[in-house]
């Protein structure tokens, strides 16, 4: 336990649309990251994938998600990487354009 | 005026992942888990509630709330107010007993902001969780977490809030305790109660209809609010605002989400109303300090992180 953050990766997360980049750790979501870089280049809400506020397209650059709230990425947003920030965990170097809060419309 | 509708009952509210999300309302919140039925949802309550159940977690792709029932006292006031939300223009829906494991026929009706309710008058009582009936002792020592007693209330966001008033006065005999009006006189918030308690159900107007701002849970002093924060800070939960006080209803409080981003509340205190007393009017130039008291501050997040 001890240090794990300090050994885990470290990835370079561009963030185009306000020219801001923060450092992303390894296994910790690309949100919370941002958040403990002291960037504000991402809308922070629940941190959980419910409220959509947080919602980024991801342009460049792998990465892992965890369900996040159908009423705000459906099926193709995910395939186009249209993600939610608090969910999402990079892989690698990203490039992302964030303040996408723009819901898709989507069945309960 | 009262029509026999006591108290909230339950509230069943979706999550992305119901073992996450038992670690926040079973492990941290401190309700204990009575149950799980034949779907895969799991069944709560506060320790002091004498019903067998007042939360029900349901795993889907969408969080937010799937409704909210208010208990009444008698079958009789099921049907007399079945009758009357026809007559409103509810659509109405009679959900059959045992749909929820230990739970009598519920009559559903949606509300013109947009949210589903319920009304039921039966429900197994399996008594306080882990104190005797007869000469019981001042708590059990088995809680967990913040150890919450009860499911106190929710905040809903809605835009028609007009129409959710008048159906829950007019039909449910609910009574507005505290309101927030903007400069045309035009009513933005409504804190309404079935009973002594300053809220029974909020509603706050927002453009979209049918959100989900946060379920509450009843804590007894400021000094387990205090205690709240700090495991809220050990565990890494996601903070929206406090420890602080509301100036609407002065309960002391602090808000969080659990890990599908629902916001929960924990509170102590508050004010009182009985039915003679008008309600207590916040004007919309004072609305950061009707919501919190000290920084007298609206965040951002508190009024648009809905699910
Ligand atoms: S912050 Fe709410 S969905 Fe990411
Ligand atoms: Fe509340």
């Amino acid at each position: 336990m001890r240090d794990r953050k300090l050994m885990a990766k470290k990835f370079q997360v561009e963030v185009v649309n306000c020219q801001q980049s923060f450092t992303a750790l390894e296994g910790c979501s690309l949100l919370m990251s941002m958040e403990r870089s002291g960037t504000q280049a991402i809308k922070v809400g629940c941190r959980g994938g419910g409220c959509g506020m947080c919602k980024i397209r991801v342009m460049k650059g792998r990465y892992i998600s965890k369900r996040m709230s159908r009423a705000h990425v459906s099926e193709s947003d995910e395939q186009q990487g249209l993600v939610l920030a608090c969910r999402v965990f990079p892989q690698e170097d990203l490039t992302i354009e964030s303040d996408l809060i723009v819901d898709s419309v989507s069945e309960k | 005026m009262k029509k026999g509708v006591m108290r909230p009952g339950h509230i069943q509210l979706r999550v992305l992942d119901i073992e996450e999300a038992l670690k926040h309302y079973r492990d941290l919140i401190g309700l204990i888990e009575v149950h799980r039925d034949a779907k895969g949802r799991v069944y709560l309550k506060g320790w002091t509630e004498v019903d067998k159940f007042s939360v029900v977690l349901r795993e889907a792709d969408q969080p937010g709330m799937d409704f909210v029932s208010y208990k009444c006292v008698s079958e009789a006031v099921v049907d007399q107010l079945r009758d009357e939300l026809v007559a409103f223009g509810c659509n109405v829906e009679d959900i059959p007993a045992d749909e929820l494991d230990g739970c009598g026929r519920r009559v559903r009706f949606d509300s013109p902001t947009g949210h589903m309710f319920e009304v039921f008058a039966t429900k197994e009582q399996t008594g306080k969780w882990g104190v005797s009936a007869v000469n019981p002792e001042a708590w059990p020592r088995e809680l967990t977490g913040m150890k919450a007693t009860r499911f106190d209330h929710c905040l809903l966001y809605g835009d028609d809030l007009e129409g959710s008033l008048k159906l829950f006065c007019d039909v449910l005999g609910f009574d507005i305790a505290e309101q927030v009006l903007d400069e045309n006189g035009e009513r933005i918030a409504q804190f309404l109660t079935a009973s002594l308690k300053a809220h029974d159900v909020a509603f706050i107007k927002h453009p979209e209809k049918g959100k989900f701002h946060h379920a509450s849970f009843y804590l007894n002093t400021w000094e387990e609010v205090l205690r709240a924060a700090d495991l809220i800070s050990m565990t890494d939960t996601s903070l929206d605002i406090g420890p602080t006080r509301h100036g609407l209803t002065h309960g002391q409080t602090i808000y969080f989400f659990d890990p599908s981003g629902n916001r929960s509340e924990v509170f102590c205190g508050g004010d009182y109303h009985y039915p003679d007393h008008p309600p207590v009017t916040w004007t919309a130039d004072h609305l950061g300090k009707a919501i919190f008291y000290h920084t007298r501050e609206l965040n951002e997040r508190f009024l648009t992180a809905l699910t």
